[in-house]
């Protein structure tokens, strides 16, 4: 047992060494998160600022000002231009300069006065929906708001239903706040998954594999002791992360550390397994990169990072039960914003171990028994 | 003879190394390649052959020095001289996942080979390499000789004014050796192409025109063989062991003597290349022949007088490599035993029920071609491969099931340099031994004792990736050593190393088998099988011959051939071999 352990902390020193002796490989792996995540934190927001917009108003009363005003008024929004021609309405969309086009009808005034509806057009660019659609809600907000003032102002009694949000653990509603942790998450899991992945590859390729499973290394041990230095990165890593995270976006964290990282372990092993998976079925490491590049681009897109996973076709859906990154953003969500414990994070822990044990399980035997 | 095709003037290259430092690949080397026939550049690892080869193919800029090639100046239009030649590189240059076909009309696309001259071209470079039937095969999938024939049609696809081959023949058995020399003699005498071989295999150099003897970025002696044997004139002789010793044993012995430059067994007995006109006292019982001079005696020479670090390791006493003496000499106690043993990949066979025995102490060597199933054999040994059937039994247990701990009795050298790159020298050893539960004082004072064995001192924070071919062959078998073997397992072990290296590395082996180490090796140098006790001769799967190496030569003996060497020896057995598989085929 001792000699056992003994040796698996022989190759634990030994995998660290190789990995971190390469200054260009230690700063990928200790610096290459901060700059992910000040990257994607500051680039990869979904909350929309200074959208281009075009006005074309046909009234040019005082209640058109007023309702251009208002989108001018909020940040979200910047005029770039005033047409008069429908023509030139199309040449701004096509060239992208800009995401909305607002028409307002020359009986706009007139139509409000008599007490009538009145029609406001909103061009949109569909090409990017996401930013369309997030632009045309704005719009909303600012005809909703001009429509509250136009009634008090007019003495008309308010709108019947009136809506009063408020955001739970994220008060702003900043993709800010959804996004950084998340990427706690992803960012470790592609480094780690990578290491793992190519950690025996590259033995086998070098031909270095061979000279351990003549010494003295059973399976396990050759595991244990590759899934331990990857995990310890991958751990130093998300401590980077959670570190930028707090500290320069500020963002509160509401939970317990000893929660957060032991649910993170649990992630990082099942990464890990699914690493070391890939790589005891390749030969080469070009092999091996490859097979991790396959399986994190989709373990990266279907986690719900970006879409909710519950807007998922049922097969996709069906699939990322097996992606721990899922469960891992879920779990860091939980315990970062809302500050859950572990007791009521189960159901984001037992899928991580199980797929943590069927990985290591396969690459062990996969280890000794595959035969080129 | 006209003007010679390649004149080089004071040539000086030096490399910056990656641990600082600069290294002298070339310094100030002159030389003269005349326009006809065969010419060798011979000399150990590290001598500045390849710097050489790869510069007077326009390559690499030397960093002085004048080199002329085929009158065109080398610095001024590298171009024009790539034009003209034929180069093959180390490692033959071939796209491995290319087929034959595709590998050659590549090298015909990049040299502008048009399809007239493929169509006359094509044929004929088939022919000569016998690689017809193969087109459509992958050349990754190809046998070391065909890769090498396949390297050198590549480099013939269009009528060079010149060929440069960089160490074609390293990694290569005997037959594909032979094969490869009766192309480039055919090219040499139908064509008339001058041709510029570098080789580690003396009598390969033996055979050329010219040969150049470098060492360490320096040329100690060029000339034609025979003259240059002369420095060895009145100093080589043969001797017969006394009683019960054995060849090898009485060259470890010879080694040790001052007095002798140089001891390799030959034929049953030892030959011995002494430092001056040897005096009776010093060989007092031993019955001296004198033999004339061959040019690898005036090689050994010429290098030992050039290097005095390495005359150090042969006349100093047998290395104590392991700390716990066994009891030396052959027992008759069966260590390793392999009845009946079949692998198979699909539906290749590649090890098609052999048998052999090995005793402990015994140096026991697998000789064969490439392919023919002695890496196989040894991985199946070694556990790190299923066997399909039969019997395999490592001191009394069949590695592939028992557990981890019974590994730890044997040590295993692979084939290709197989330690950490990335690590240091040190690091790799402090790894390993840990890997073999030495910890503490007794680790420092193994890894201690192996370095100072294998004089890795000044490289110990040199990374394993950049040391030299000899040096990394030394950290490997010191890695294997650090945890005392009873077994010892080495894979070609020596392929690809220079004579000098070669040399020591069999001293390092005997030194071990006196002190009981049980020894088995693969390798394609055949005269190395002279320093086994016993060897198994394979090809395509099977043992052909198995026996003393006295009994194995005498399969080669005939009246024209009183005194065959092993290599005719194992020529003659794959041919009866192959003549007798061709004939039951045929019945």
């Amino acid at each position: 047992m001792l000699s056992s352990l003994l040796r698996i902390a022989a190759l634990i020193r030994k995998e660290l060494l190789a990995i971190l002796k390469d200054a260009r490989t230690r700063n990928m792996l200790l610096i290459q998160p901060v700059i992910q995540l000040l990257i994607f934190g500051y680039a990869a927001t979904l909350d929309l600022s200074n959208i281009p917009y075009a006005a074309f108003d046909r009234d040019r009363s005082a209640a058109s000002s007023a309702l251009l005003a208002k989108l001018d008024g909020s940040s979200a929004f910047q005029r770039i231009a005033n047409i008069t021609d429908p023509d030139e309405m199309r040449r701004l969309i096509d060239s992208r300069r800009v995401v909305l086009v607002v028409q307002i009808a020359p009986d706009f005034q007139r139509r409000l006065s008599a007490g009538q509806n009145a029609a406001v057009q909103v061009v949109a660019d569909g090409r990017n929906s996401t930013t369309a659609g997030a632009a045309l809600g704005s719009v909303n907000a600012a005809v909703e708001s001009f429509n509250v003032d136009w009634r008090r102002d007019h003495g008309l009694a308010p709108p019947p239903v009136r809506l009063s949000p408020r955001a739970w653990y994220n008060p702003n509603l900043e993709t800010r706040w959804n996004l950084v942790p998340a990427l706690v998450g992803t960012i470790t899991m592609m480094s780690t998954l990578m290491l793992a992945a190519l950690s025996v590859a590259r033995e086998r390729e070098e031909g270095t594999f061979d000279q351990l499973l003549v010494a003295p290394f059973n399976p396990a041990e050759i595991m244990v002791g590759k899934a331990i230095p990857a995990m310890m990165i991958g751990l130093t890593q998300s401590t980077t992360a959670l570190l930028v995270a707090q500290l320069w976006f500020r963002i509160p964290f509401a939970g317990s550390y000893l929660t957060l990282y032991a649910g993170l372990v649990l992630f990082l092993l099942a990464a890990v397994g699914i690493g070391l998976f890939v790589s005891s079925i390749s030969a080469t490491m070009q092999q091996g990169m490859l097979y991790a590049f396959v399986t994190i681009m989709p373990f990266a897109l279907l986690s719900g990072l970006t879409t909710p996973i519950s807007s998922m076709p049922r097969v996709i859906q069906a699939f990322t039960l097996i992606n721990p990154l899922r469960y891992a953003i879920d779990l860091v969500h939980r315990v970062y914003l809302e500050g859950l414990g572990l007791d009521r994070l189960w159901p984001d822990l037992w899928p991580m171990a199980i797929i943590a044990t069927v990985t290591l399980t396969a690459a062990a035997w996969m280890f000794r028994n595959r035969i080129e | 003879m006209t003007a010679p095709v390649i004149v080089g003037r004071d040539l000086r290259k030096r490399f910056k190394q990656r641990a600082g430092g600069t290294l002298d690949a070339l310094a100030s080397v002159s030389l003269e390649i005349a326009a006809g026939g065969v010419s060798a550049l011979v000399g150990p690892d590290g001598s500045g052959k390849s710097t050489l080869i790869r510069m007077i193919a326009g390559l690499l800029s030397a960093d002085a020095g004048e080199l002329t090639v085929l009158g065109i100046d080398v610095a001024k239009d590298p171009q024009a001289i790539q034009d003209r030649i034929g180069y093959m590189p180390q490692r033959f240059g071939l796209y491995e996942d290319l087929s034959v076909q595709e590998n050659l009309d590549l090298y015909a696309d990049l040299h502008g080979v048009s399809a007239a001259v493929r169509a006359q071209k094509y044929p004929r470079l088939m022919e000569m390499t016998a690689l017809g039937p193969f087109t459509g095969r992958l050349a990754g999938r190809l046998s070391g000789g065909m890769k090498q024939k396949l390297g050198l049609a590549c480099a013939l696809v269009r009528s060079p004014e010149l060929l440069l081959l960089d160490d074609p023949t390293a990694g290569v058995d005997p037959l594909s050796r032979r094969e490869l020399w009766e192309i480039i003699a055919a090219l040499v005498r139908d064509e008339g192409v001058p041709v510029l071989i570098s080789t580690s295999y003396l009598d390969e150099a033996e055979r050329c025109d010219h040969v150049v003897v470098m060492h360490r970025g320096a040329v100690l002696a060029q000339g034609r063989p025979d003259d240059i044997a002369q420095v060895a004139a009145g100093r080589t002789f043969r001797a017969a062991p006394r009683g019960e010793e054995s060849p090898r044993k009485l060259q470890a012995r010879l080694l040790a003597d001052p007095t002798v430059t140089d001891a390799a067994p030959e034929g049953g007995r030892v030959r011995i290349v002494c430092t001056t006109a040897p005096g009776d006292a010093a060989f007092a019982g031993l019955a001296l022949e004198p033999v004339p001079a061959r040019f690898e005696d005036a090689f050994m020479i010429l290098q030992r007088a050039a290097d005095a670090t390495r005359a150090k390791m042969s006349t100093g006493p047998a290395p104590a490599l392991r700390a716990e003496q066994l009891s030396g000499g052959v027992k008759a106690e069966v260590v390793v035993e392999v009845r009946d043993l079949v692998k198979r990949f699909g539906e290749f066979v590649a090890v098609d029920r052999i048998g052999f025995e090995v005793r402990r102490g015994e140096i026991f060597g697998l000789l064969g071609p490439n392919g023919a199933g002695k890496t196989t054999t040894f991985r199946m040994l070694c556990g790190l491969l299923t066997a399909t059937s039969g019997t395999l039994n490592v001191d009394g247990a069949d590695l592939r099931r028992s557990r981890a701990q019974a590994r730890r009795k044997l040590g295993y050298v692979a084939q290709k340099f197989s330690l950490y790159g990335q690590l240091s020298v040190a690091e790799n050893l402090d790894f390993f031994a840990s890997a073999y539960g030495l910890a503490g004082a007794a680790r420092r004072r193994r890894i201690d004792w192996v370095m100072d064995e294998f004089a890795l001192h000044p490289l110990a924070g040199v990374l394993g990736g950049h040391l030299a071919g000899g040096f990394k062959q030394r950290l490997a078998m010191a890695a294997a050593l650090l945890h005392e073997p009873d077994i010892l397992f080495l894979d070609e072990a020596t392929s690809g190393a220079d004579p000098v290296a070669r040399r020591e590395f069999w001293g390092r082996v005997n030194a071990l088998a006196d002190q009981g180490v049980t020894v088995i090796v693969t390798t394609h140098f055949m005269a190395e099988a002279e320093y086994c006790d016993r060897i198994a001769i394979l090809d395509s799967g099977r043992v052909l011959a198995q026996g003393a190496p006295a009994e194995i030569r005498s399969h080669a003996l005939t009246e024209g051939n009183p005194e065959p060497t092993m290599d005719d020896a194992f020529i003659a057995v794959v041919e009866q071999a192959r003549a007798a598989a061709l004939q039951g085929r045929a019945a």
